[in-house]
């Protein structure tokens, strides 16, 4: 089912995004237990991100897998849109995390597009490459280009 | 379409590859007219960045024809020849809209490379890498280029394509290290690398009103060129101590910014050449940074170091003694093309910025191996090949 956000509760105030960013602090932070929140700051407000109450599709498809929140970024850098698992993600190694094959890949990936689709109404996709005699390099870097917007530091 | 395409480690070659098509709605399809190989395509081919794959078509700086539009383009028409920055921006995230554009967050769709090796990824470059975004390159019949509102570029009437072209990546880049270096009236001003980037930054430091400006470089025939078309004095230094002669030439203060335009493949004539080479043939250190060295040794204190040359990830000896102790203020960046290409082409049209002497070498795209082989060599007074396909 898609998740659906309350313009309301979006702009519910500073009150709120206090609390939320001392929960982030407290869920992410070194040693603590939980999921861990991922975020990504869009340049555009609240209403524009959750545009019409529904959040953009790419984190919409994740349905009530994820648990969405957003604050306003300091100065004038837009809206910190913050996302994590319901069920906790925790138990992956660094690798997996940076080769996008752990559980929070898809999360990754689904953030990185609804930034994207928000600022610049598309996803770029990137040329279509077809190696020409792949190595065991050549098949690496294809192996990670494959998983590239579910891996790495988000 | 024909492309020249790596193949591996210094090896290249023409192929037929499929033709680009819009992929995006905000893409257009250029049919090429020139496109220039550049110093930072070296290290791609001597592997010192590993992130190509075979097939990859090489390229970055070019102008070309607008022969297809997406649905989304609003400013681009068929038909208009236009000048493409080789880094690609968005336009709209927060470091496009402050005219950070290399810093675009939506244009690397390979972001897991860079993040592992810098933190955070920068924008996309066309043929550069799959750590760059994967992006197909400039050097073939035809280039698709996203974002297009945002990067591509109408070529005023009066400058010629081998002009123009440089506008594409070596203009923006020699202009960014004189600007976001701070170049001010009555400054001295020292760059390090004598090639099309550095002859711009030079350039580029006199119309920002440096009162001396002075090039370094080890080939006569770039410095020959600094001279003679950019009208600033050059120091060769296979011949001259360059630090005494620098401070013969500021009262003993040093120059006040000092522009490094050489990058990961430095050379010296000292024995600090032997060992970098060494440790960065043995994996010890990723790049050699001699000129950026030596550039901090030199600037003044309180002086500016601007680094314009790539560079992958970590050297050795790096001296953040001499920074900390003079109050230098260092900073580098890849080219922000969007923020400078527009001024570029007017300057270049009104003759204030000569570019077209860098096309020491138009070529047929079927000549492009033999083209990289000059220019890697530094044979023919190659400063840059230009691909005609």
């Amino acid at each position: 089912m898609a998740r659906v956000v309350r313009l309301g509760a979006v702009a519910a105030g500073a009150v709120g995004a206090l609390i939320a960013a001392r929960r982030v602090r407290r869920a992410g932070g070194p040693g603590k237990t939980g999921p861990t929140w991922l975020g990504v700051t869009v340049l555009a407000p609240p209403d524009r991100i959750a545009a019409g109450g529904e959040l953009p599709e790419p984190l919409r498809a994740l349905g009530d897998a994820v648990e969405v929140r957003m604050q306003p970024a300091p100065g004038d850098r837009g809206t910190e849109v913050y996302a994590r698992l319901r069920d906790d993600g925790q138990g992956s190694g660094t690798a997996a995390r940076l080769t996008g094959r752990d559980r929070m890949g898809p999360l990754r990936q689904a953030l990185r597009e609804a930034k994207s689709l928000v600022e610049t109404g598309e996803v770029l996709r990137t040329d279509a490459v077809e190696t020409t005699h792949p190595g065991p390099r050549g098949r690496l870097i294809a192996a990670l280009d494959e998983r590239a917007q579910k891996a790495g530091r988000l | 379409m024909r492309a020249l395409c790596w193949e591996g480690v210094n090896s290249l070659a023409v192929r037929d590859v499929p033709d680009p098509g819009i992929r995006n709605d905000q893409d257009v399809v250029l049919k090429v007219r020139a496109s220039a190989a550049c110093g930072s395509d070296l290290h791609l081919l001597g592997g010192y960045i590993p992130f190509m794959q075979a097939g990859d078509v090489m390229g970055h700086e070019f102008i070309g024809e607008v022969v297809e539009v997406g649905k989304g383009v609003r400013k681009r028409k068929v038909g208009e020849r236009v000048v493409v920055s080789s880094f690609v921006g968005c336009g709209r995230c927060w470091y496009c809209t402050h005219d950070l554009w290399s810093l675009c967050d939506n244009t690397n769709t390979n972001p897991v490379h860079t993040q592992a090796l810098w933190g955070y990824e920068p924008g996309a470059c066309f043929g550069y890498s799959h750590a760059m975004g994967g992006l197909a390159g400039s050097h073939a019949e035809y280039v698709r280029v996203p974002f297009a509102d945002f990067g591509s570029f109408v070529v005023p009437d009066g400058v010629d394509d081998l002009a123009a072209v440089f506008a594409s990546d070596a203009g923006p880049t020699g202009w960014m290290g004189a600007d976001l270096g701070g170049v001010s009236p009555g400054d001295v001003v020292a760059v390090w690398g004598a090639g099309a980037v550095g002859q711009v930054a030079a350039r580029a430091a006199t119309l920002l009103g440096a009162e001396r400006v002075v090039v370094v470089d080890r080939y006569g025939y770039r410095l020959e060129q600094a001279e003679k078309h950019m009208g600033v004095e050059a120091l060769d230094y296979t011949t001259t101590d360059v630090g005494a002669a620098l401070r013969e030439m500021t009262g003993g203060r040093g120059p006040d910014v000092c522009i490094e335009a050489v990058g990961m493949e430095a050379h010296s004539d000292g024995p600090g050449f032997v060992y970098d080479q060494a440790k960065q043939q043995l994996g010890m250190q990723t790049d050699r940074p001699t000129a950026v060295r030596e550039a901090i040794h030199a600037c003044r204190k309180g002086g500016s170091v601007f680094i314009l040359g790539v560079f992958a990830a970590v050297v050795d000896k790096f001296p953040l003694g001499a920074i900390i102790n003079k109050g230098l203020t260092v900073r580098g960046a890849q080219m922000h093309g969007q923020r400078y290409i527009p001024g570029l082409l007017d300057r270049i049209a009104a003759g204030e910025l000569p570019t077209r002497h860098f096309a020491t070498h138009p070529m047929p795209l079927d000549e492009g191996p033999e083209g990289y082989r000059i220019f890697k060599e530094k044979v023919d007074g190659c400063v840059r090949p230009v691909f005609r396909p």
